[in-house]
């Protein structure tokens, strides 16, 4: 294995310190816990947290901030936080509007933050949930645990962080939020695999020619593994799923194309060019486009593109501002 | 069938049964979950023997909710909340005793397995700790609690067995769910760490 890093056991430690110290303006750390909250609090609204494990990095914590989060809970790096970490976070930025948390559908993810929910509920704090699951990749059928949430998730804490901003109910947070799990769809792929570093092995292999499709944010095998193709066919295959799963004909979309760690954003940019050409032949309208790093996975090669269907009430959160360390709308 | 004493001395083998084979359970992680399994547990358990001293004085109820707290606040994961209700609901059912009898740990498992249930809401046959779990139950029960070693014994060869049944099965929860049909073959990482837990305790016995 080879990392920049100190130490496998202060990875997480380590990060959400320089996360801190870079976006001081943005961010503190509550307490001693890996969770961050917004430098200053804001009262009069429904408070909004997510979280997961490390190493998807800017997810959790760069979303935090005017417009988007309130705080964001990093577990250990692809395992999800616990309770007491997300309780923690839950007391530290709770108004009387109450608490909104969204969770990506892993077992674990949804076990944990359920727990911190009941303690949060015992102290008398409103808590809801959301759980999003916006992966296609995976089938949603009554014998799995549903669809894994991916970097559709971004725009559940744009949308919802924008409602919440305005000083929507608890009530109207939690359903413009589910509009937009309902409404998101994403697929991954990768070329290259990544490493944990308490692992200290590669989570999967890939020979030199192949790809895994349909894979996980964090390295879980994918719908299935084949020869390396060219970019524009790779979409094809993915957004042939996407848009099987959805209609999204005659809607207006936005569109990430997300990179999982280690894709040069020109690779991205290949990508959307040939994301943007099928949607145009699809008739659907592209409204506003987001390439980079939203919710990475370690050092994984790879892309995700998550297409959200709009309304006008999306649009209009979308454009809504938004100014944290890993997202801005101006 | 323990004394408190003995308790404490095989949570740590239990601790140091966890560290000897995390690499084995993360490896049957990374085959069909997130590969982080005995990663977790491990982390979990050198945390449950720093703990252990501060509650050394107190019942076995007592400590055995405190490991479980000690789960729960530092595994994270599916397998943080899953033994961590395990070992706390194990805690209430031998609530302010000082020693365990064949027939107490009966009660424990049954109580650590309704915990398991209740967060993680699986049943039998989904390829999850589970069927290690209710079947070393079983087992126990039918061996009958006059000779707690011959109960302890028929408890791990049925989770062994529950184990090798979990290769035969399709993963219905968790992440191993995922992959269907290609999750055959492969054992559930959570049948064995549980298996491996029991197997030490019956050792010590």
């Amino acid at each position: 294995m080879k990392k920049i890093i100190n130490a496998v056991d202060q990875v997480e430690e380590q990060m959400v310190e320089g996360l801190c110290k870079a976006f001081p303006q943005y961010l503190k750390r509550v307490g001693d816990t890996h969770v961050v909250q917004r430098a200053n609090k804001k009262e009069g609204k429904v408070a909004l947290i997510s979280g997961g494990g490390s190493g998807h990095e800017p997810a959790h914590g760069g979303y935090v901030g005017e417009g988007m989060l309130d705080a964001g809970v990093a577990g250990a790096v692809f395992t999800s936080p616990t309770p007491d970490q997300i309780f923690e976070g839950i007391k530290a930025i709770q108004t009387d509007k109450g608490v909104l948390m969204v969770i990506k559908n892993y077992t674990g993810d949804v076990m944990n933050f359920e727990m911190a929910a009941d303690m949060a509920r015992d102290e008398g704090i409103e808590v809801d949930q959301v759980v999003v699951g916006d992966d296609v990749a995976v089938d949603g059928s009554l014998y799995t645990v549903g669809r894994r949430g991916v970097a559709g998730t971004v725009f559940v804490h744009k949308i919802a962080g924008a409602k919440a901003e305005e000083g929507a109910s608890l009530a109207d947070v939690k359903a413009v939020a589910q509009k937009v799990c309902d409404n998101v769809r994403s697929m991954s792929m990768a070329i290259s695999p990544c490493t944990v570093p308490a692992s200290g092995k590669p989570g999967f292999e890939l020979a030199e020619d192949e790809m895994e499709i349909g894979i996980g944010i964090h390295g879980e095998p994918g719908t299935h593994r084949e020869k390396l193709q060219e970019a524009d066919q790779i979409v094809d295959q993915l957004m042939t799923k996407i848009l099987a799963d959805l209609d999204f004909t005659g809607s207006e979309v936005a569109v990430m194309i997300n990179g999982c760690g280690a894709t040069p954003l020109m690779e991205l940019f290949v990508v959307n060019n040939h994301v943007a050409d099928v949607l145009k032949e699809k008739n659907v309208t592209v409204y506003k486009t987001f390439v980079g790093e939203y919710m990475t996975s370690l050092e994984m090669e790879g892309f995700s593109i998550s297409l959200l269907k709009l309304d006008d009430e999306l649009k209009k959160l979308l454009d809504a501002k938004a100014d944290t360390p890993g997202f801005k709308v101006v | 069938m323990a004394s408190k004493d003995q308790v404490i001395e095989i949570i740590h083998k239990v601790a140091a049964a966890i560290e000897r084979e995390a690499q084995f359970l993360t490896d049957l992680d990374n085959a069909i979950g997130d590969g982080d399994h005995g990663i977790n547990l491990s982390r979990g358990f050198k945390k449950v023997e720093e703990e252990l001293p501060v509650v050394a004085d107190k019942d076995i109820g007592a400590i055995l909710k405190k490991v479980g707290m000690t789960l729960v606040s530092t595994v994270g994961g599916a397998s943080g909340p899953l033994y961590g209700t395990a070992f706390m609901k194990a805690g209430d059912a031998v609530k302010d005793h000082v020693s365990i009898s064949a027939d107490d740990f009966i009660a424990v498992l049954e109580a650590a397995i309704g915990g398991v249930q209740l967060r993680g809401k699986a049943e039998k046959g989904e390829k999850t700790m589970l069927d290690a779990m209710l079947p070393a139950l079983d087992a126990m029960k039918a061996a009958g609690t006059a000779d707690a070693k011959a109960m302890l014994d028929a408890g791990v060869k049925a989770a062994k067995e529950g184990v090798e049944y979990t290769k035969t099965i399709i993963a219905t929860k968790g992440r191993a769910s995922y992959l269907g049909e290609r999750s055959i073959g492969h054992q559930d990482p959570g049948a064995t760490s549980f298996t491996v837990m029991l197997e030490t305790i019956a050792e010590a016995i």
